[in-house]
């Protein structure tokens, strides 16, 4: 394809000014011909001819620009006459004449780059905050009233649906979360090995690695996997669910979508986390015993008698835990996957969004039970 | 209609599809020719998306061959295929505006894309495309998600149209539509198509859309193409193109059509 040529001639003719359009007025060619037209001086008060006897091809970007030019020129005063247009390119003109002169649009400039602006969404984000905190505490309430009318029908309740949630969960989530653990347990024990052969106390490896372990990490490490792993899959399931209508067919037969889709996902987060925690728990322990035993030599007897000097307390502080964050990860996965509305985007937004708030939450509640436990002085 | 000629604009020879082991077309031929409006028609499932999505390149057929202004679409390079794509355009389904970007923006994606333009002029194509589509002031600055249906067809109507294409590709267009909404855009399309002397290649399951501003039918069945003029079309003895234009529903739309061209003094065959 041959390059798009055009080319605008301005003469001078008894009094009046000639500008003649020759060549292929096409999109292609549209910036050129900007710039030249921009270039001319427009004259005011004066008989303006547009010679269009030369154009072979035109485009409604070429049309556009032409009209363009006759209409500025007509606002400074200037007659303007289109002459020898070919009468094939007239529906052309016609159609994009027809479109009107529409002043084009505004580009958006986010609201938040003006100082005022600024303020504004600091303000509008903390009672977005405050408006959030109150809706999932709602949400948290509507969960218990229909967990409690449930329990007064249990046949409401469908074991199948908590069984498959268990599996998804649970089952599947044990290889990761097993690996995971195992290998913090390894990494523990050899860093808290290091330092603690600095101090001459290489042997309460064990010691360090069991409490920290059992504590804190089994079980945080184990919520923050399925906060990213579930609780994800909650919004989004759920989520998918409201753009297709699912849910509100579902109440159309009657059917409560707490009921059928929270309580389900709740109850089985609630009973497979502990048991997770403790398959996590166990992993830790033997990750550690396993670089205890080739690093510093501590054998199966000792490495059992050292572990039995953790006070009982370590194990079930972790395990206590468990349920708490379980009932936080599946609240907000289920609440953002009802906060779906209209588009399939928003699904992708709110299922990031799900994951960074349970892990903040679950890290919130963890702090929390750090500060009780410790008044309590276990 | 103007510009018509007997110079197929696409041409596809001996196209199968195939999906598992579901054949959905075996040996399909069909041609376009330029100036043309060509309604494409089938039962749901037929193969029409389809069909359209591997005249434009997003689906590899297993065996045929598909041409598009004299390029084979299914052998060529990468330059080629950027000199191809200025001079169609495609108009999905909902419109497939980008959600991230106004209406107007969006329109100006194909030029930022193929032309070295001010920002301004930009702007300014933007706006009469808005216009010449139909589209009321100020829809410029909207998003995808403030906009009905039809605006949004319509927007990515103004789209497909933003580098005066030669071939606009519409899947659907009137689908989703109220009456009054579909006809409006018959009429848009047919108007265009007129003035700008474009090509339109249109899957559809609009009736009066295919009688009012089609001049040929291609119908998909037997996972082959039988394409002709309406009239021939009518007569076709094929069972599903027989009760496809003289069930009730094609019977009213032709009626219609019949008592509108009668106000213009125009004759229609007498269907069978």
């Amino acid at each position: 394809m041959a390059p798009a040529t055009a080319t605008l001639v301005e003469s001078k003719e008894s009094g009046s000014l000639i500008l003649t359009a020759t060549g292929e007025w096409l999109v292609a060619t549209a910036a050129d011909l900007d710039r030249r037209l921009r270039g001319i001086e427009a004259p005011e008060g004066r008989r303006v001819l547009l010679d269009l006897t030369g154009i072979d091809r035109l485009d409604t970007a070429g049309a556009w620009l032409l009209l363009r030019t006759e209409h500025d020129l007509a606002a400074r005063g200037n007659t303007v006459e289109m002459r020898n247009l070919r009468p094939n390119f007239e529906p052309l003109i016609d159609q994009v004449r027809a479109a009107g002169f529409v002043p084009p649009a505004r580009h958006p400039r986010p609201a938040h780059h003006t100082i005022v602006g600024f303020i504004a969404r600091i303000g509008e984000i903390s009672l977005g905050l405050v408006a959030r905190t109150y809706s999932i505490l709602g949400f948290f309430g509507v969960v218990c009233s229909t967990a409690l009318q449930v329990a007064r029908h249990p046949g409401r309740l469908s074991v199948t649906a908590i069984v498959a949630q268990m599996e998804q969960t649970g089952v599947n989530a044990l290889p990761i979360v097993a690996l995971l653990t195992f290998l913090i347990g390894i990494v523990i024990a050899y860093q808290g090995a290091d330092y603690l052969r600095f101090y001459g106390l290489e042997n309460y490896t064990i010691q360090l690695t069991g409490a920290s372990i059992l504590r804190e990490l089994g079980v945080l490490l184990t919520a923050i996997i399925l906060a990213g792993r579930s609780g994800s899959a909650f919004t989004a399931q759920i989520g998918t669910m409201r753009v297709n209508e699912e849910i509100d067919a579902m109440q159309t037969i009657g059917l409560d979508p707490i009921a059928v889709l929270v309580l389900p996902r709740l109850f089985g987060l609630v009973l497979t986390l502990p048991m997770l925690t403790l398959c996590a728990n166990f992993m830790g322990i033997f990750g550690g015993g396993l670089t205890a035993w080739s690093q510093l030599g501590i054998g199966i007897p000792q490495f059992l008698s050292q572990l039995s000097t953790i006070a009982p307390w370590s194990f079930w502080i972790g395990l206590i835990k468990s349920p708490f964050f379980a009932v936080v990860i599946a609240l907000i996965g289920c609440y953002e996957g009802f906060q779906v509305a209209g588009s399939a985007e928003s699904v992708g937004r709110l299922t990031t969004l799900s994951v960074v708030e349970a892990i903040f939450l679950v890290i919130v509640i963890d702090a929390g039970f750090s500060i009780f436990f410790s008044a309590l002085q276990i | 209609m103007p510009n018509q000629s007997d110079e197929p604009i696409i041409r596809v020879r001996g196209l199968i599809n195939r999906f598992g082991s579901e054949t959905v077309h075996d040996g399909l031929d069909l041609e376009v020719f330029r100036g043309e409006v060509l309604g494409v028609v089938g039962a749901s499932g037929s193969g029409k998306s389809v069909l359209l999505r591997t005249i434009i390149g997003l689906n590899r057929p297993a065996s045929g061959r598909v041409e598009v202004l004299g390029h084979d679409i299914l052998a060529i390079g990468d330059t080629d295929q950027r000199e191809i794509e200025k001079h169609w355009g495609v108009l999905f389904q909902d419109g497939a505006l980008f959600s991230s970007l106004t209406v107007a923006e969006n329109i100006e994606v194909p030029l930022r894309e193929y032309y070295d333009m001010p920002l301004r002029l930009m702007d300014e194509i933007a706006a009469f495309k808005i216009g010449i589509v139909g589209l009321p002031e100020g829809t410029g600055e909207k998003y995808p998600s403030q906009l009905s249906g039809g605006m949004r067809k319509r927007s990515g109507l103004a789209r497909a149209l933003a580098l005066d294409p030669e071939i606009v590709f519409l899947d659907e267009p009137t689908a989703g539509l109220d009456p009054i909404a579909a006809g409006d855009f018959d009429i848009l399309i047919r108007d265009l198509t007129g003035s700008l002397g474009l090509t339109v290649f249109m899957v559809t399951h609009d009736l009066d859309t295919l009688f009012s501003i089609c001049d040929r039918v291609a119908v998909l069945v037997d996972k082959k193409i039988r394409a002709g003029s309406l009239e021939q079309m009518l007569n076709d003895d094929h069972p599903w193109i027989q009760s496809y234009f003289h069930g009730p529903r094609g019977r009213a739309a032709l009626r219609s059509e019949a008592e509108h061209l009668h106000e213009q003094k125009i004759e229609l065959p007498a269907p069978r």
